[in-house]
């Protein structure tokens, strides 16, 4: 196959942030009717490449052709006008307009300056019909489903008249279903000719669909590959920059030692959150919950921290009953809650890494006790040493950090505390595989150092690899307890979470 | 079991987002009626004709503070313009400049202003409330500068406009300064639902920085919305003009808190996005009748107007906490 001239072509690209280089002379090309997956780990500078693209961001250096022509977009508008359209990681649409208004918004049907409704939404209706969408175009966009909320971002991109279409991690909240779905619609867009700019972290769907891939790693040009030409194997290594083996060498997990039950829960629940349950957590054991999403994993969490009330049972931690009211009397019995939702829930983003870090173990002190500037310096440098958070620079703003490094910026935060159980909800979201492994590596270690820790995981694998035992949980209720043994595997747990015991 | 199916059922039938504005014209409907048993002569259309004269310029402010509002934003230099459109009219007038001259400077002047503490809030990324704070003691203190005394106005185009009466038939009639204000709510409320600039008002509102990805104008929008709630401003002085005779500095004092609290009674809620023009008309409206029963009542001192306001607010505002968490535990 004779290969077409590149629609868009970005040579020598530069881009500096406050204290950080963003990206150093990437070249990056995209051809017509191609799906081109970008790779690289979180702060390889995917995000800020794309932003660069669509004129969220100047550039500092390097130039950008589109069609030829030399482009520099002004923002994000313009970009679009000229062709390239962007699907983001979270839904960036208006939640609060109705379906047909969000496809349509800034370029509603008009006569003579009054907005068309009813051809806005006959055309809405007809646009989504083509992705195999049925909805209710005039409901408000809240009432559906991330997924759902995800196709009509894509809906809206297709039908401005694109040439590029970027989908920056579309698929990471929409399941097995919903992927096809989205894939048959990508595939579509491809026999039109629409070049496609796709980022996944999940290898599996990038073999799938992907004809070529550009490679990032520190804000530098890796290479450009053919996907049929190169193994995942060669592809992870060339991400992270070393060999798989370090990701490997998890896999042989010490037995359980004996250790006296940290955190006893019997029979502890909540109406309509979860039902009673009984679980006890070891020192040193690393317990992990599987279940689908709203099975009832982070009930369970937050109500072992106190972050919700139970309504019945008790709880003992270290043998001692306790009534924890409120996440503060938890801190003080040495438990710590990472929460699934980073963004909304743990981090400030306009607060500095170290600020970031320092901010529970501020808070277990007391406001009045200021932790020492030195001390502070002291702390912060370990951990980000420790987690070897990228850029190293304590007095960076958490928003200008990736994902998977804000994500070790919040472990650091709890970690600093020092606590006995240390509850991770889904720590490894969104986070590429070579930041995956360093928190799974740490997870295991702290465990080593006869820390508790409560995993709980979307991804079977990765909650079999690092737990002693697993609680199943389904339909809000904990329907087995299974110790991590030979004999358990990802086909038993799946069983186990589709009939809900296992025989 | 049949209850919930029942609960779901009326749900689709009333989208959440017209509950709150229901609630406010239940509200009303309620408190007309109630007046209706309690007093002779309460009852009639005139007394509804009779809210709109007498809050014919809070109406105005109102509906300028709702696109502001919408869009997550607040105005608080809003009583303080009425005032100096009050002010600046008088003192204009009595220096024998024309009507109608008069008007078009005052309106232009509002609008400028609104137009400047946009340009600020948005290019220099500062809380509304702040700058406006600012521009309310900047206009506040402008009208000192004309005159600290209570100018009278006795130009015969205003004086005119302030006595006639159109009628209905009946013994039904309102002011001009009454009708501008249903024109001002009925445009507006175009505005908001059929033009480009109202549904950018929402989706900047709903986010401002999925509006910005979405390329939509947001700078152009939120600018806008100042400029709209400054002109709606010194239109409402002018209606105030109207009915007053005259310009003083201290009128309209805390006039922003009445507006606002229009808007938030009529069910916009102030984190933007989420309102009804409708439910503006209606909150002015429930704050007139307040004050008409108090007078009615007769023995009841109008400080009882203040802690009623109080107490709706109280009930509306938890009512928007509780929809609000509604749909956030809904979302996924």
């Amino acid at each position: 196959m004779a290969a077409p001239a590149p629609i868009l072509r970005m040579s020598g690209i530069g881009k500096q942030f406050p204290g950080v280089k963003a990206l150093d002379g990437v070249d990056f090309r995209l051809l017509p009717g191609e799906v081109h997956a970008l790779m690289g780990e979180n702060g390889a500078g995917k995000s800020t490449l794309i932003k660069v693209l669509t004129g969220v961001y100047d550039i500092d250096a390097g130039e950008i052709e589109l069609e030829g022509r030399r482009v520099a977009f002004s923002s994000p508008l313009a970009a679009q006008q000229a062709g390239i359209s962007t699907v983001y990681q979270e839904v960036n649409l208006c939640a609060n307009l109705s379906v047909a208004e969000n496809i349509f918004i800034g370029r509603e049907p008009r006569r003579f300056g009054r907005i068309q409704w009813q051809t806005m939404r006959r055309r809405a209706t007809e646009i989504l019909s083509r992705l195999d969408l049925d909805l209710d175009v005039s409901a408000p966009l809240t009432s559906y489903s991330l997924a759902i909320q995800q196709m009509v971002a894509i809906a809206r991109a297709v039908d401005i008249d694109a040439k590029v279409l970027i989908l920056d991690e579309p698929t990471s909240s929409l399941d097995a279903d919903e992927v096809a779905q989205l894939f048959r619609v990508m595939r579509r867009l491809k026999e039109q000719g629409i070049a496609i700019l796709f980022v996944s972290h999940f290898l599996d769907q990038i073999y799938e669909i992907s004809d070529r891939m550009t490679i990032l790693r520190n804000g530098t040009l890796v290479g450009e590959y053919l996907t049929s030409e190169l193994s995942q194997v060669d592809l992870v290594g060339k991400m992270i920059g070393r060999e798989l083996a370090d990701l490997e060498k998890l896999e042989a997990r010490p037995p359980a030692r004996e250790a006296a039950p940290l955190v006893e829960a019997d029979h502890l629940g909540r109406s309509g959150a979860i039902e009673p349950f009984t679980l006890t957590i070891h020192e040193g054991e690393v317990v992990g919950l599987a279940g689908l999403l709203g099975s009832g994993r982070t009930e369970v969490a937050r109500l072992l921290f106190g972050a919700d009330h139970a309504g019945t049972g008790s709880l003992k931690i270290g043998g001692e009953q306790v009534n924890l009211r409120t996440p503060r009397s938890a801190v003080s019995r040495k438990l710590a809650f990472c929460s699934e939702n980073r963004r909304a829930e743990g981090l400030i983003p306009d607060l500095t890494v170290r600020e970031n870090i320092i901010l529970a173990l501020q808070a277990a002190r007391g406001w009045s006790r200021p932790i020492p500037r030195r001390k502070q310096d002291e702390l912060v440098d370990k951990y980000i040493a420790a987690l070897n958070i990228r850029p190293a620079n304590p007095d960076q703003l958490i928003r200008n950090l990736s994902g998977g490094n804000q994500q070790k910026v919040l472990l650091a935060r709890w970690l600093i505390l020092e606590p006995r159980l240390l509850i991770l909800d889904e720590p490894t979201r969104g986070i590429d595989v070579g930041a995956k492994a360093e928190i799974q590596r740490l997870v295991a270690e702290l465990s080593d150092g006869g820390m508790a820790v409560l995993f709980i995981s979307a991804e079977l694998e990765e909650v079999l690899r690092l737990s002693h035992k697993v609680g199943v949980l389904r339909d809000r209720r904990l329907v087995a307890e299974l110790d991590n043994d030979e004999g358990l595997t990802t086909d038993t747990l799946t069983e186990t979470i589709a009939s809900g015991a296992r025989s | 079991m049949t209850g919930i199916t029942g609960l779901l059922d009326r749900r689709r039938t009333v989208p959440q987002k017209y509950i709150p504005v229901l609630v406010t014209a239940g509200l009303f409907v309620a408190m007309f009626v109630a007046g209706g048993i309690r007093y002779e002569n309460f009852a009639t259309g005139q007394i509804i004709l009779n809210v709109f004269i007498d809050n014919a310029f809070l109406l105005v402010v109102a509906v300028g503070m709702t696109f502001v509002i919408l869009t997550g934003g607040i105005d608080l230099s809003v009583g303080s313009v009425v005032a100096l459109a009050t002010m600046l009219s008088a003192s204009l007038l009595k220096d024998g400049w024309p009507a109608f001259a008069v008007m078009a400077l005052v309106l232009v002047i509002g609008a400028v202003l609104g137009l400047a503490m946009g340009a600020i809030i948005h290019y220099f990324e500062i809380q509304p409330f702040i700058v406006t704070l600012a521009g309310m003691f900047l206009a506040r203190g402008l009208c000192y500068t004309i005159s600290t005394e209570s100018i009278p106005i006795d130009n015969p185009t205003f004086t005119d406009i302030a006595q006639t009466r159109i009628n209905f038939g009946g013994d039904l009639s309102v002011t001009p300064s009454a009708l501008i204000a249903v024109a001002v709510v009925l445009i507006a409320a175009y505005v908001l639902h059929y033009t480009r600039l109202g549904r950018n008002v929402y989706a900047t509102g709903g986010s401002e920085q999925s509006a910005l990805l979405m390329g939509l104008p947001v700078a152009r929008t939120k600018i806008a919305v100042y400029t709209i709630s400054g002109f709606c401003s010194a239109l409402g002085g002018l209606l105030f003009a109207f009915y007053s005779l005259s310009g003083y500095g201290l009128s309209a004092v805390g006039m922003e808190l009445d507006a606002i609290a229009a808007v938030v009674i009529g069910g916009t809620l102030l984190t933007g996005g989420s309102g009804f023009l409708l439910g503006t008309v209606l909150g002015v409206l429930v704050l007139g009748l307040i004050q008409t029963i108090i007078s009615f009542e007769g023995t009841l001192s109008s400080w009882w107007t203040k802690i009623f306001i109080g107490l709706l607010l109280f009930v509306f505002i938890l009512l928007q906490r509780v929809f609000s968490g509604g749909s956030r535990r809904r979302a996924p």
